[in-house]
């Protein structure tokens, strides 16, 4: 078995994983369990993220997609509810919808370049640059760290302080100042 | 509480381990896949994992509110502190060249204090979202 034909099954394989995976998760009545194959779902992107080639996202979304997104949805889960209101609207015009659009995207992805190809739009102008100069001029042999870090090192910190703001908004929004302040109390109580 | 001794005592020894590969995920990621990002949620997640099996409460006296909001703060602080640090020392705003006499350890160190300020900023981030969403009752 060449490498091509076991990468060719490899992403066969993942694909029908995630769509299978999708559809379960959209099926089955109870939420958890919905959760639970939407974390399997994050499992199976990562290992599909590996297989395109790309390591470090793949590691980002088993860590956020599989560990932390389950804990979140099951928390909302404990308190919402286990039971899916049956819904007895119409489902042809959904339907309609998603296959309209599943069609246009379809048509889209004929248009695209191949993966890795070198004369693709995006591959060209500084792409060539950052391969070449990477090692030499920053020193660390991961160019993905290079990249974020020090080439397009302000992008990176407009995203982490996007992050920092999200999440204080969060709080902000959720946090009731009383539970906060009884569990202050108890803890210098105890 | 026979069948939560299994539970515990296995978070307890995996604890340290998840610790670890999450430090390794951080100082490696100059070289092997990681970086600030991952390595800032993988840590978040042994908090996590800790906060599941013993209770919120528990994790808060671990890890206070007040001490992870000052985390948060501080990785912002870290990152733009590397770029005055780079226009103190007479170069553009995060031009790491500047932060040593020759330029590749500039840029090496630049993206090693980068890196750790985006850690600390994402792992605070999770440990905070985690506090909100399950200090609200039920979980």
């Amino acid at each position: 078995m060449t490498a091509a034909t076991v990468e060719i099954v490899a992403n066969l394989t993942l694909l029908t994983l995630l769509v299978g995976l999708a559809a379960a998760a959209v099926m089955v009545r109870d939420i958890l369990v919905s959760v639970i194959l939407l974390s399997v779902f994050s499992l199976a992107m990562a290992a599909q993220y590996l297989v395109l080639g790309a390591p470090d996202v793949a590691m980002t979304e088993a860590a956020v997609g599989a560990g932390f997104s389950t804990i979140l949805l099951v928390g909302a889960v404990m308190l919402v509810g286990r039971e899916e209101k049956v819904g007895g609207r119409s489902f042809l015009a959904p339907l309609v919808l998603v296959t309209a659009t599943a069609g246009l995207l379809i048509y889209a992805t004929l248009g695209m370049p191949a993966i890795g190809d070198p004369f693709a739009p995006a591959n060209r102008h500084v792409a060539a640059y950052y391969i070449q100069w990477s090692h030499q001029e920053t020193g660390i042999p991961n160019m993905v760290a290079s990249v974020l870090a020090s080439y397009r090192g302000y992008d990176t910190l407009g995203e982490t302080v996007v992050i920092f703001t999200a999440v204080f908004s969060v709080i902000l929004l959720l946090t009731r100042i009383s539970v906060l302040r009884k569990l202050l109390d108890k803890k210098e109580e105890a | 509480m026979s069948d939560r001794i299994v539970l515990r005592v296995v978070a307890l020894l995996l604890l340290p381990c998840i610790l670890l590969f999450g430090f390794y995920i951080l100082l490696h990621g100059e070289v092997s896949p990681g970086g600030g990002f991952q390595a800032g949620v993988i840590l978040a997640s042994a908090f996590l994992l800790y906060g599941l099996v013993y209770g919120v409460r528990t994790t808060m006296q671990v890890l206070p509110f007040g001490f992870v909001k000052a985390i948060a703060c501080a990785g912002i602080f870290a990152y733009m502190g590397v770029g005055a640090a780079s226009m103190l020392q007479g170069g553009k705003f995060l031009d790491y060249s500047i932060l040593s006499t020759e330029a590749v350890m500039g840029q090496k160190l630049g993206i090693l204090l980068v890196e750790l300020g985006i850690c600390m900023t994402v792992f605070a981030s999770v440990i905070l979202l985690y506090y909100a969403f399950a200090g609200r009752g039920g979980k």
